[in-house]
């Protein structure tokens, strides 16, 4: 066991674990920000997605100890009021169905367009291809960060 | 159905709220209609909420709470369904608050999502819930202010007396309303008078979803609650033996390890109780990541089981089942499949089709497989369970609570009336969260350790723990006369564990001489219901084959089917036809028009393909190019009827999915058996599409329909595999015949 002093969303948090959690873990389990979801554990679904110095990783591969002095976002930091654009988008096109991959698809959509504010569909597949919908809304997916894009 | 009136404060309507909601952090759900940048959701609650009806809740400021009665999978019910009653209830949308019913019996009818039927069946159901409540706060509002009933008007939410001026909202006199008889026969509205339903709605819970609000049963959490997690057998055809935990129970945060029985021994099983290992290793500890790691430390022998017997109670049907032992692999599955589709029992013959085959000019024989596929959730098995002496807590994502509590009452020994099933959003169902025995080993788990647990299954637990979509095999037949008039048609299907045929589907009806045989292939692998079960093969078995055929005879695809329904509808063959040949054409026809079929672009190839099933008609058009040897769908344009619309975006949303869900499973979905064991456990060996492998876009149109509605979270799903195969046979010139296609394109 371990204290890890962790900038989760612009807090900074501390937990005492064991340095080899996957963050996902201390998120969801000690944390109670459940929004970063559980997909597969080995960085193959893109459910865990986070943001970490502005790049989008999986939080279930990366250990807690990996992560002191690093800035993580993760969705419920997004924004206050759901006024993230790309939040907006996702409402607007209605993006979700069963939902549970969206929260990866979102931090995933985020970190391409604050690197690249203006994607081609090539660059969005390539930004996504690491984030499974098992519901198949991928087509929407693609309108909603266009329109994230251009807001 | 009777009104009550409950007088809650805001406090207790919060605690009541956050029971029927799912018990998570969130106490209130955001309103319906609610603006993505509105402010202050919360604002305006109302002091007091007034029970109408198990469905309806109305504050006394006007804002209204409409229950959820099914479980939400992603289909989006738990917007559509609130919207019927909004309909009849004539409620302002914008100011209706949605809710997740619990699983509650005596309020609710059937509900479970399976089959595509929840808003078919709820339709009656719900708009009477709605018309009923709107009637009595028109009899309320009638002796209120001294004038007839029939001189009353409502709309979104207000009510109106044009003679007198008066004017209500409906939560000045829901509190009259409560107490007032329940009006008979009430008048439901006729559908051009509809606001809500035919519209589109956004997603109840969409603003929960974005911000990551924890509605899923994996989110689930309660003070107290400790993590549980299971080992099961590594193969199908094996059972627990011992186990060793002296490395694990002394791991930091794990507080104990023991064996667990799902069923009892020699325990009736119905429908929905398929399990694929009753004994367990069960771990429990603090956390996720603990209990993962003790679970690794612990080592467990297991032995090979023999051929048994399960008692079984299917729909009433009373029978012993054959369970064979031994470690299966595919080659002598397929071996046994062919051996066994060699003695298949007939279950439909119109004419004589012996003789057409016999007499025929030429005769086509094609044969289909489709594998065994995992449903891959993309939130894996979990379940919250507390049992508390006598009392019975549950909370999680399922899909047919109600058959699943007779089983759990049946296990744990506590009766009915002590067991309280909530339900979470479901992070995926497609069939696998129908087969709740997850949530049967939750109880027995916690029923041991005397403490709430939340049990989680890993992906790897989830991908090899059973329940598949049966392997299948379709052997289909043609016969053509020498002016190529198909004049018989043979179609000998099975699988393991279930056939997939529907004999009185199409083309049923549409040739004179038509034969249909199953069979069945007894396995210790399990199975279970697949988004559109048994259709999801058949469909593209048949489907490929028609093309095969119109091709052959030198018709167009969608012209010969037409051909063949023009028959089925004009002097049908046979009875018990179950499918309407008028709709079907429908479907056919728009997406003709849609697809502009016929005008080819370069470098594009087309397929058609069509399916009826689950009530509803589907049709699709898949446009495809070749490039660098790489598969890009350009187009998919579909059309589908499910009768009336009631929220057509949401309907879209949930077709456009299913034209991914299948074409992701037909180029890449399979688990094979090796001994026993699955190939595959997790998503870096099981290829699940992706966004670069979607197509590019898909137009979807519905029939105008004035019929009652019908579901649609199965029906475009079927048709669309053979619309894929029929395009890359356009290709490439090469028919494919066995799921899935992509490892046959290289």
């Amino acid at each position: 066991m371990a204290t890890f002093n962790l900038n989760i969303n612009g807090k900074t948090q501390s937990v005492d674990i064991d340095p080899a959690t996957p963050i996902l873990w201390v998120l969801r389990d000690h944390l109670d920000l459940v929004g970063t979801k559980y997909g597969c554990g080995i960085a193959q679904c893109g459910a865990c997605t986070i943001i970490m110095d502005g790049n989008a990783v999986r939080s279930c591969s990366i250990p807690v100890s990996a992560a002191e002095g690093t800035k993580i976002t993760t969705i419920e930091g997004l924004s206050e009021k759901v006024d993230h654009p790309v939040q907006k988008a996702w409402m607007e096109h209605d993006v979700p169905q069963c939902g549970y991959c969206q929260a990866g698809q979102i931090m995933s959509a985020v970190a391409l367009l604050e690197n690249n504010p203006n994607p081609t569909d090539e660059d969005i597949d390539n930004a996504m291809n690491g984030n499974i919908c098992r519901c198949g809304t991928y087509v929407r997916i693609k309108k909603a960060i266009k329109t994230a894009a251009n807001s | 159905m009777n009104p009550t009136s409950e007088k809650l404060n805001r406090r207790s309507f919060l605690k009541v709220s956050a029971l029927a909601g799912g018990g998570l952090f969130l106490s209130v759900g955001w309103l319906a209609g609610c603006k993505p940048d509105s402010k202050e959701d919360l604002l305006g609650m109302p002091e007091e909420w007034i029970r109408i009806n198990g469905f309806i809740r109305i504050g006394d400021n006007g804002l209204i709470t409409i229950m959820s009665p099914n479980p939400e999978g992603g289909q989006n019910v738990k917007t559509g369904m609130p919207m019927i009653v909004a309909e009849e209830l004539d409620a302002d949308w914008p100011k209706v608050l949605v809710e997740q019913a619990p699983l509650d019996t005596d309020n609710f009818t059937r509900q479970f999502i399976g089959g595509s039927q929840a808003i078919r069946m709820g339709w009656n159901v719900l708009r009477n819930a709605g018309a009923t409540a709107r009637q009595l706060l028109v009899n309320a509002a009638a002796q209120t202010w001294n004038v007839p009933a029939s001189e009353i008007t409502t709309k979104m939410g207000m009510i109106y007396h044009q003679g007198s001026g008066k004017k209500a909202h409906y939560g000045e006199m829901a509190s009259l309303a409560a107490t007032l008889p329940l009006p008979e026969n009430v008048q439901l509205k006729e559908q051009k008078a509809y606001t809500i339903i035919g519209t589109s709605r956004k997603n109840v819970d969409a603003k929960n979803i974005v911000t990551g609000k924890p509605l899923f049963g994996i989110d689930y959490k309660k003070e107290g609650m400790l993590i549980a997690m299971i080992i099961h057998p590594p193969a199908h055809g094996m059972r627990l033996k011992s186990f060793d935990d002296s490395k694990a129970r002394n791991l930091p945060g794990i507080r104990e390890i023991f064996p667990i029985k799902s069923h009892e021994d020699g325990y009736e099983r119905t429908f929905f109780d398929t399990t694929s290992f009753t004994d367990l290793v069960a771990i429990v500890g603090n956390s996720t990541w603990e209990v993962l790691n003790a679970k690794k430390a612990v080592s467990v022998e297991w032995e090979n089981f023999g051929t048994y017997q399960e008692k079984r109670d299917w729909n009433g049907r009373k029978e012993m089942r054959t369970i064979p032992g031994g470690l299966e692999s595919e080659p002598e599955q397929l071996a046994k499949m062919n051996d066994v589709a060699s003695k298949a029992k007939t279950v439909r013959k119109d004419g004589n089709p012996e003789m057409a085959f016999r007499n025929a000019s030429k005769v086509i024989e094609r044969t289909y497989n489709g594998p065994f596929l995992a449903h891959n959730c993309m939130e894996p098995m979990n379940f919250f369970a507390h049992i508390n002496g006598n009392q019975v807590h549950c909370a999680g994502p399922l899909q047919k609570p109600e058959l699943t509590e007779q089983a759990l009452s049946t296990r744990l020994g506590i009766p009915i009336e002590n067991i309280e099933i909530e339900m979470t959003r479901l992070g995926g169902g497609y069939g696998r969260r129908s087969y709740a025995h997850w949530l049967i080993e939750a109880a027995v788990i916690s029923q041991k350790v005397n403490a709430p647990i939340k049990l989680m299954y890993s992906r790897e637990d989830d991908m090899t723990g059973g329940i598949y979509r049966p392997m299948y095999q379709a052997t289909y037949r043609a016969a053509l006369d020498k002016d190529n008039n198909l004049i018989g048609f043979h179609v000998n299907a099975g699988g393991l564990v279930e056939p997939p045929i529907y004999p009185d589907r199409f083309p049923a009806g549409a040739v004179e001489n038509y034969w249909v045989e199953e069979w069945t292939v007894s396995s210790n692998i399990t199975v279970g219901s697949f988004r559109a079960p048994r259709s999801n093969f058949i469909a593209a078995a048949e489907q490929s084959f028609l093309d095969e055929i119109a091709e052959e005879i030198g018709k167009d695809p969608i012209d010969f089917r037409l051909e063949l329904l023009k028959r089925a509808k004009e002097n049908p063959v046979g009875e018990n036809n179950d499918y309407d040949p008028e709709r079907y054409a429908g479907v056919l026809e728009l997406v003709k028009a849609k697809s502009k079929w016929g005008q080819n672009q370069a470098g594009i190839s087309r397929g058609v393909s069509a399916y009826f099933c689950h009530n509803s008609y589907a049709a699709q058009v898949l446009d495809l190019r070749i490039e660098n040897g790489q598969v890009k769908v350009e187009k998919v344009t579909q059309a589908l009827d499910c009768g009336l619309l009631i929220n057509p975006d949401a309907a879209k949303n949930l077709c456009e999915g299913a034209v991914v869900d299948a074409i992701g499973t037909a180029m890449f979905g399979e688990l094979k058996f090796n001994q026993g064991v699955p190939d595959k456990n997790n998503f870096d060996r099981y290829r699940m599409i992706r966004m670069g492998e979607a197509p590019k876009a898909i137009d979807t149109y519905f029939v105008e329909s004035q019929v009652d509605p019908t579901g649609l979270g199965e029906p475009g799903y079927p048709s669309v595999f053979a619309a894929l195969a029929n395009a890359l046979y356009q290709a490439n010139g090469k028919r494919l015949y066995q799921q899935p296609f992509a490892p046959q394109l290289t």
